[in-house]
């Protein structure tokens, strides 16, 4: 297992060299001019030429390349264009409410999604199973936004439960995080519950018509035991698979949820780096999210060992 | 699940939650906090090298000017305790109020204010011209400088009141130093406010504290001149991206102020009696058409006044505004509430005429080569103007191929001279805000002087030498004169087309009173109960 966790980790590495080569390359193609957007509307062409050498964006694309490898292997993210800020600390202001947001949602949507899915797969062609389904059809139809708006109406202007905005750590008390966290997650979660329930549904469908199953239900199993003993754990893979993705996907690209809520987080940076062409952000940015997605893939690898016995690295 | 997966699962869910907890901040709360979104979230610190109007709010809230001009766009004096003219009208002698700090404790000086103007003159395009028509700049003591001009003129005072474009904030020597075109990443002013840097984000908040070592003036407030007094502990600047949160974070009381008010969203807070809606910049914004005079058909004269026969301000206004509370048609290139106004060329910038434009088209002989209209399609601002201009002028014979884009795409392909099929432009659309573009100096849009003109590089010798005698005339009658015959030249050479002028409301809640009406918005004089 620990050769194999190596072996991953080590093929990781060509990945983030392509994805730094990449993401960089297509930052320079894209039209835009970071200094023009620093200097403004008067800025003369002297001037604009003049900042674009104060932030290295004069010299050659190679050496600009190597800059900023050489820099990355030092550790060192590199600096705002336009605020200045290394761009480590603006990573890490803007970490936590991604990590709340995605934590909060993937166990709200686990807690829920699952045992709804467990229970559509029990119930199939029934009622329960029908509404189940069309419930998630909803759920992924519904834009976020929608959703957002229609809980900050309701629970926010009209009962006054939870804020319209904003987002307080932890370091500022519990119930306040909790309140500030919770819109957004009843939000994001009705998505991944939909998908999430779905799957779990259609992997305990195809288990429950295994001959293993029928040995336990011969055995005097009762249906619960049946159910979340045997069928859900032999149809956990595909499930955990798509946690995490979830989670991968959580991580960076909630920016509508982050932006009706105005939660600071990552999703919201990488847009607004974008749109302002800060060059060291985005790719600092990018490069961070090619490395959550590796890593999440590695546990979901990982995770199935212990759903299933069966796989051996 | 396993023990091992359970303790792992409780490891993880712990070093998570930590990880939220601990990349917040705790601060103790002040008595008094305004809570206020403003129209961007700042980024860039330097209200110096960047023209972008978070940055010069925020250069207003920590620095200072030596000039500032009134409600009434008088020039008052303000870091200075008076300037005086030499009997030739050549030198001025500007003298600095006593007792006057920077954050950190030092004193201001007149070396200070020499080199903060110095670096100021590079970037600005005003200041650039004071410098060209300055013969010597010097101290004279720890609280005096002087300024010589070449020749007769107030044009030194006019430049250092300048309120906003890039208005000549003062800074320590140290810090004024750096170069121009390299940006200064602290905030240590004189000003009313003093920066917390511990606790800005770039993107997200930036808060300002009271400065209790400031001495502001003894007269009332008025306009960004007089007595900067702060009545509130602190003011946090948050940024939020959307609009209709923003509106409903003021609606339930969780800010206190709201910049600008998006005019969809208008009757919304309208109802509410808790909150009150003022337009507090009075002089507002207008919006432009530019066009390219480097390639066809623009290259044209004649082209060029068809289009600007078939654009009409009322469809642009009511396209991009749709109250007419907050909008008026208007001729005046230099604001129609402005000393500089004049309806020289109205016959052509108020009312789309698309005969008379047919008509100059086929005088000019048009081709039909395609007028490419750089649409931004990510800033409500300015993503309406170019579909208005782009209709009208297909109703008026044009050929019309809009590109969309983002807002930095445009800011980058203006600036590009190529031919417009080659990245170039033909066309596009912005806004002034009035305060900066008040008079012929003031407003780069009008400078005429070829390649190094705005983008559209308009070449006519004639309006920058009205330019350079405007910048010379002392008497006020002779400056509206030439303001006057700058305009029309300007609309004959279609230079620039004003589109009308609105006005973007301000809202905050009834626990906020004292907001200043100014073209900056300032929270000096605010307080909250």
């Amino acid at each position: 297992m620990i050769a194999f966790v190596l072996k991953r980790m080590a093929a990781a590495l060509p990945v983030m060299v392509v994805v730094a080569a990449v993401v960089f390359a297509i930052l320079r193609l894209t039209p835009g001019d970071p200094a023009a957007i620093l200097a403004g509307d008067s800025a003369t062409p002297e001037q604009l030429e003049a900042i674009r050498q104060n932030l290295g964006l004069d010299k050659p694309v190679y050496q600009q390349f190597l800059h900023w490898i050489g820099q990355l292997l030092s550790g060192d993210l590199g600096t705002s264009l336009l605020s200045g800020t290394p761009v480590l600390e603006m990573v890490v202001q803007r970490m936590g409410p991604s990590i709340a947001l995605c934590l909060s949602t993937i166990i709200v949507a686990i807690v829920v999604a699952i045992p709804l899915g467990v229970l559509a797969a029990w119930r199939q062609g029934k009622l329960l199973d029908r509404a189940v389904m069309a419930l998630s059809v909803l759920g992924f139809s519904i834009p976020v936004f929608v959703t957002a708006y229609v809980l900050i109406l309701t629970l926010s202007l009209g009962a006054g439960w939870f804020p319209v905005q904003g987002y307080k750590p932890l370091s500022e008390g519990l119930w306040p995080f909790l309140r500030s966290i919770t819109l957004p997650t009843l939000a994001l979660s009705s998505v991944y519950i939909a998908l999430i329930a779905r799957i779990t549904r259609t992997s305990v469908i195809e288990v429950m018509n295994e001959d293993f199953i029928r040995t336990a239900r011969a055995k005097g199993l009762n249906e619960r035991g049946v159910l979340l003993g045997h069928a859900l754990r032999n149809a956990a893979v595909p499930i955990v698979t798509i946690i995490g993705v979830g989670i991968a996907m959580l991580i960076g690209g909630v920016v509508v949820t982050e932006s009706v809520f105005n939660l600071p987080g990552l999703g919201r940076l990488v847009v607004e780096a974008v749109l302002a062409r800060d060059y060291p952000v985005i790719q600092a940015l990018i490069l961070l999210f090619a490395l959550v997605y590796v890593l999440i893939n590695l546990v979901v690898d990982v995770s199935y060992t212990i759903f299933d016995p069966r796989i051996r690295y | 699940m396993s023990k091992a997966m359970s303790s792992f699962t409780h490891a993880a869910l712990a070093a998570s939650l930590l990880a939220c907890g601990l990349v917040g901040s705790v601060h103790a709360q002040a008595k008094t906090t305004v809570n206020a979104v403003m129209h961007a979230p700042l980024r860039v610190l330097d209200p110096i090298i960047t023209t972008a109007h978070i940055t010069r709010n925020h250069g207003y809230m920590v620095y200072d000017t030596l000039l500032a001009t009134d409600k009434d766009n008088q020039i008052r004096p303000q870091m200075l305790q008076d300037w005086k003219a030499s009997a030739d009208g050549r030198t001025y002698t500007f003298k600095l109020r006593a007792g006057l700090k920077w954050h950190d404790g030092g004193a201001v000086t007149a070396e200070d204010c020499v080199a903060s103007i110095k670096r100021w003159a590079t970037q600005d395009k005003m200041g650039q011209l004071m410098t060209s028509e300055m013969a010597d700049m010097k101290v004279v003591d720890v609280s005096t400088f002087t300024i010589t001009m070449k020749e007769a003129s107030d044009l030194a005072v006019r430049a250092l009141a300048k309120p906003s474009g890039v208005a000549p904030f003062m800074m320590p020597k140290r810090i004024a130093e750096t170069p121009p075109t390299q940006a200064i990443t602290t905030a240590i002013g004189s000003g009313p406010f003093k920066f917390v840097a511990a606790e800005f984000k770039p993107g997200v908040q930036v808060v300002y504290e009271k400065n209790t070592d400031y001495v502001p003036r003894s007269e009332s407030a008025s306009g960004l001149a007089g007595g900067k007094k702060v009545l509130v502990d602190r003011v946090k600047w948050i940024a939020t991206p959307d609009a209709m949160t923003s509106v409903n974070a003021l609606v339930n009381g969780e800010i206190d102020y709201l910049e600008q008010l998006p005019f969809d969203l208008e009757p919304i807070v309208r109802a509410n009696k808790d909150i009150a809606i003022k337009v507090l910049d009075p002089q507002g914004y207008q919006t432009v058409m530019r066009m390219n005079h480097l390639h066809a058909p623009f290259n044209n004269k004649k082209i060029r006044e068809a289009a600007m026969y078939a654009v009409g301000q009322e469809p642009v206004l009511q396209a991009m505004i749709g109250n007419k509370q907050y909008f008026k048609p208007c001729a005046a290139l230099f604001g129609c509430d402005s000393a500089y106004a004049s309806q020289e060329g109205a016959d052509v910038t108020i009312k789309a005429n698309p005969k008379k434009a047919q008509e100059l088209l086929k005088e000019a002989g048009y081709d039909g080569t395609p007028v490419v209209i750089l649409q931004p399609t990510d800033t409500p601002s300015v993503n309406t103007q170019p579909v208005v201009i782009g209709q009208a002028l297909r109703a008026a014979g044009f050929k019309v191929e809009m590109q969309a884009m983002d807002w930095q795409t445009v800011v980058t392909r203006r600036a590009n001279q190529a031919l417009p099929k080659e990245g170039g432009w033909n066309i596009f659309a912005t806004n002034n805000v009035m305060a900066e573009a008040s008079d012929p100096l003031r407003a780069f849009g009008v400078a005429a002087n070829g390649k190094g003109a705005w983008f559209g590089w308009p070449d006519v010798p004639e309006i920058e030498r009205l330019r350079i005698e405007f910048s010379r005339t002392g008497e006020e009658a002779k400056r509206k004169q030439l303001a006057g015959q700058i305009q029309k030249l300007v609309i004959a050479e279609g230079v620039l087309l004003p589109m009308g002028q609105y006005y973007v409301p301000a809202a905050y809640r009834n626990s906020i009173s004292g907001a200043l009406e100014a073209p900056v918005p300032v929270f000096w004089n605010v307080q909250k109960k």
